[in-house]
């Protein structure tokens, strides 16, 4: 069971921050995850009047502040264009509509959950965290950070320069967690592959071998999966093991390719 | 604390906890439509609109409610009278306990997007359990009602005219 002691919406990120320093504090994203929690709370902090609820537009960026939901993501025109609606395909197997007007961007990168969409997504469109103490670092370096590390995830940059982007999951059941994500981007003839829910946070893959090099099709397509299903590091959980999820994986990584380029 | 809210057109002032859910808030000020079903984010029982827009009473706290409006079943009977007796129609609410959260759903869809398509109700609807119906008999009274809407829209369309 979940209790807090206090609850407080801090006015500056200074002072959310100087908060969150203490143990006992957490600051709360859409508290779905916290609330499963079996924990005591001394201050539970919230963001909510520190404005953070926007997508902005800048001329290379999307700023996508900590506290917007999923559900602005899966309803984001820009955000459906850049990603060719491979945002809204993220997003909205996560349980309804009710659970996404809750869920937060922050909330679910700050986790970097192994099951999470949103996490594996974000990584393959190159996003950078502006963290409030210690500034703004890539995705990808903000995955290796240690956890104990005690900051505030203030928003997020997805560049909005072109690529082509598809995502695919697998789940057991509609709604439930997924037991592997996939998400594909291509720009300027590079591929990034991301695996997630391997049950472990996701990792990128590029095209080491070249293997799509002279282009993506049917016969690439596949090369390029078998390679990467045979060395992405997979494991097993309630949900799928390891030798499942590596069937799922160089199927989902086929699919994804081919759609993308609509070979 | 003290929490301060509109709850269904009426300013509310009472004290809770900091841990405190909206679900037993709301239900302490005598909303008992809002159920506790699965407690875990996962069935919808208890959807409540915060601001106008549907959420998880279950994982929302109190304290966070403060200073915004919430709307339960018991604030929208007008609205929900409209479409209900075409799911009861259906056959759709066997045991009835999943009723107020798809209920509160629907307003929800219906208000965002007055036209869905199917597949458009059934992914708006696919956070809200039933382990009678199946969810076809929801699909079906859903647009039932709204297939009556357009006949009503035409028929009075042309006695205008």
């Amino acid at each position: 069971m979940l209790t807090i002691r206090e609850y407080v919406r801090p006015q500056t990120l200074e002072e959310a921050y100087t908060l969150c320093q203490k143990k006992s504090s957490v600051v709360l994203g859409g508290m779905l995850w916290l609330r499963m929690q079996n924990s005591q709370v001394g201050t539970a902090i919230d963001l909510c009047e520190l404005g953070l609820n926007h997508i902005e537009e800048t001329p290379d960026d999307y700023v996508i502040g900590a506290m917007v939901s999923l559900r602005q993501l899966e309803q984001h025109p820009g955000l459906a264009a850049l990603t060719q609606g491979a945002m809204a395909e993220a997003v909205k197997h996560i349980v309804g509509v009710q659970f996404r007007n809750l869920a937060t961007v922050g909330g679910s990168l700050y986790g970097r959950f192994g099951f999470s969409d949103v996490l594996t997504l974000f990584l393959a469109l190159d996003a950078r965290v502006e963290l409030y103490h210690a500034g703004m670092m890539s995705l990808a370096d903000f995955i290796g950070m240690p956890r104990q590390q005690r900051d505030i995830l203030v928003r997020v940059y997805l560049p909005r320069a072109p690529r082509r982007v598809v995502y695919l999951s697998q789940r057991n059941s509609a709604t439930d967690f997924p037991t592997l994500t996939c998400a594909i981007a291509r720009q300027n003839g590079q591929t990034c592959c991301v695996i997630g829910a391997r049950p472990m946070r996701a990792m990128a893959f590029d095209d080491e071998k070249g293997l799509l090099a002279a282009g993506v099709n049917e016969t690439s397509a596949a090369a390029f999966a078998k390679d990467l299903a045979a060395r992405v590091p997979l494991g097993s959980n309630l949900r799928a093991g390891e030798e499942y999820r590596r069937l799922v994986c160089e199927a989902l990584v086929r699919r994804g390719l081919v759609q993308m380029e609509g070979c | 604390m003290e929490i301060k809210l509109n709850l269904n057109g009426r300013a509310i002032t009472a004290q809770a906890d900091p841990d405190t859910l909206l679900l037993d808030f709301v239900r302490a000020q005598g909303c008992v439509s809002v159920k506790r079903g699965c407690d875990t984010a996962n069935c919808g029982l208890c959807t409540v609109l915060l601001d106008g827009v549907p959420v998880l009473s279950c994982s929302v706290l109190a304290a966070r409610a403060d200073g915004h409006s919430v709307q339960t079943l018991e604030g929208l009977q007008s609205e929900a009278e409209e479409f209900v007796t075409f799911i009861a129609d259906q056959g759709a609410d066997q045991c009835g306990f999943c009723n107020p959260g798809f209920v509160m759903n629907t307003i929800a869809l219906l208000r965002e997007n007055p036209d869905p398509t199917d597949e458009e109700i059934r992914a708006y609807l696919a956070g809200n359990l039933c382990r009678c119906s199946g969810y076809d008999g929801q699909l079906r009274g859903i647009r039932a009602y709204l297939n009556s809407k357009k006949e009503q829209g035409g028929a009075r369309d042309g006695a205008e005219k």
